[in-house]
């Protein structure tokens, strides 16, 4: 009886790890994009159900594996993020955040009614070979998909480390990001690191949509969702720590499976949320903020 | 030395809203020279450095720098141009490396493919940066933060740098010696803007100087000129 209940809770946390891998990568552009312009990305869920729908179009209709179809989206997403904050964003940097906020939340209203216009309302998903197979390791069971899903995570992860760390132009986002004023001394052309953090961030969330989508089915009315999720991960994590958006998805992520099995699938919202107030009241700063970014 | 100035600012007029921070400065520098801005806090010293760098944007005035108008360039344009910019509080990147902080100095397209040059060349002049390059700039002490700071203006490659308050905020042996620097790099050809409150020091080292106050250019002169200047030595010397 405890065994199973031990083995049960065993599964439920290891699917969870899985899942949050996908989470912390979607988190992970919102943090991004945060830490380096102090722009709340309020279209992030939304930018997340787009990628979902880009990667069920390639496979409905080209019959193109989402995990193949991820680069592209990635690419296409950059392009998408880039324009985005060069020709609408840009103006609002340094405004009232009541702007910002606006802003953000009327393209995340174009976004998601251009999903219902385009694909209506109804759930679409891809039916891939891998959703019915396993892995097993002792007595733990993986689902292919998650598995897959949260290794693609893992190395997009460890390629915007490469990114930040090795790279000349990741490096002069850093510096912005550290300190807007050197920047402009040095001579850093600080809009267009903007635009390519925009760039990089929308990148990460579509890469997380197509990884998304080969888990659960997309619907127009995830957005929300995946934008306050979005958020409840980063604040867990700490704004602007990219180490803190991953392990806060891999933390919610748990909280999610758990609150699965110890009580009811439809409240694992209860548990995410109750985590995050009880960071909010015992470590403002998130887990691993502030002083930890990149 | 061309007759022409290096950098020369006409006529600058710039407003913070409805206050004017700046109003009609002119100012030359020729190749070669050290010019010293002296004035009290908040004269409009470096409301200047920065109008001339780009960071602020003037109501009316030009920027001349050799055969360019560089007036209202963006500030990555004009450091591409050849100002090197040594900002007020040092502004170094805290959590980045020495090191990093060193090649974002570099990333003008001008200084790329001397980097590696450059970078021996500045940890000639600072070894302590070369000790300490893998630490990051903010656990600096002040006046090695200051020289990361230099330091990194310099891998820029500039013709001209416009220092902002270089010895703001450091212990008088490191003042001394950041004095001492400037004098140095002026030494090997580079053309010096000196902006500063310590007025003794800075003119003592420079060729020619300007009194701003308010805003205004007030009095100009060589640097000995302006020392032995009764109003200058009464507003600012105490003597």
């Amino acid at each position: 009886m405890t065994q199973d209940f031990l083995l049960s809770f065993a599964q439920a946390i290891t699917k969870g790890l899985l899942t949050g891998m996908v989470y912390g990568l979607m988190a992970l552009g919102l943090s991004v994009i945060f830490g380096v312009m102090r722009v709340v990305n309020f279209a992030h869920g939304e930018l997340m159900v787009v990628g979902m729908y880009l990667a069920w179009a390639a496979f409905e209709y080209f019959q193109i594996s989402p995990l193949l179809s991820l680069p592209v989206i990635a690419v296409l997403f950059f392009g998408l993020g880039y324009a985005l904050q060069r020709g609408l964003i840009q103006p609002f940097i340094g405004r009232p955040e009541h702007q910002q906020f606006l802003l953000l939340l009327g393209v995340a209203l174009v976004l998601v009614n251009a999903c219902l216009a385009i694909v209506g309302p109804d759930s679409r998903g891809v039916q891939l070979e891998a959703q019915f197979e396993s892995y097993e390791l002792g007595p733990l069971v993986f689902d292919a998909v998650r598995l897959h899903a949260a290794i693609a995570a893992i190395v997009i992860a460890a390629v915007l480390w490469l990114f930040f760390t090795r790279t000349r132009t990741g490096k002069a986002i850093r510096a912005a990001a550290d300190n807007h004023m050197g920047a402009l001394v040095v001579g850093l052309d600080v809009r267009r690191l903007y635009a390519v953090t925009f760039g990089v961030g929308a990148a990460c969330v579509g890469a997380a949509g197509a990884l998304m989508i080969t888990i659960i089915p997309v619907t127009p009315f995830l957005a929300a969702e995946y934008t306050l999720l979005a958020f409840v991960i980063v604040i867990v994590g700490g704004l602007g720590s990219m180490t803190g958006a991953l392990m806060g998805g891999l933390l919610i992520g748990v909280s999610e499976a758990v609150a699965g099995l110890l009580a009811d699938p439809s409240l694992k919202s209860m548990f995410s949320f109750g985590l995050l107030i009880a960071v909010l009241l015992l470590r403002p700063q998130g887990l691993f903020g502030p002083k930890s970014s990149s | 030395m061309s007759a022409a100035p290096l950098l020369q600012v006409s006529t600058l007029d710039l407003y913070y809203g409805d206050a004017q921070a700046l109003a009609d400065v002119s100012l030359d520098i020729n190749d070669g020279e050290i010019v010293a801005i002296v004035g009290a806090n908040g004269a409009g010293k470096s409301s200047l450095i920065r109008s001339i760098h780009g960071i602020e944007t003037p109501a009316r005035g030009t920027v001349r720098f050799g055969y360019a108008d560089i007036t209202g360039w963006p500030s990555h344009r004009v450091c591409e141009a050849g100002i090197g910019h040594v900002a007020e509080g040092r502004q170094v990147f805290p959590n980045l490396t020495v090191l990093e902080n060193l090649e974002m100095g570099a990333v003008l397209k001008r200084a790329r493919s001397a980097e590696k040059v450059t970078l021996e060349r500045v940890f000639g002049i600072f070894p302590r940066l070369a000790e300490r390059r893998k630490q990051a700039a903010g656990t600096l002490s002040g006046g090695e933060q200051q020289m990361l700071a230099i330091g990194r203006c310099l891998m820029g490659q500039p013709r001209l740098i416009m220092f902002d308050e270089p010895s703001l905020g450091l212990a008088p042996a490191i003042v001394q010696e950041m004095f001492r620097i400037i004098r140095r790099l002026n030494e090997e050809g580079m053309t010096i803007l000196l902006v500063e409150q310590n007025v003794m020091a800075s003119l003592k080292i420079a060729h020619r100087g300007y009194v701003l106050e308010n805003g205004r250019i007030e009095l100009q002169g060589t640097g000995s000129e302006l020392l032995t200047n009764d109003g200058v030595r009464q507003a600012y010397l105490g003597l």
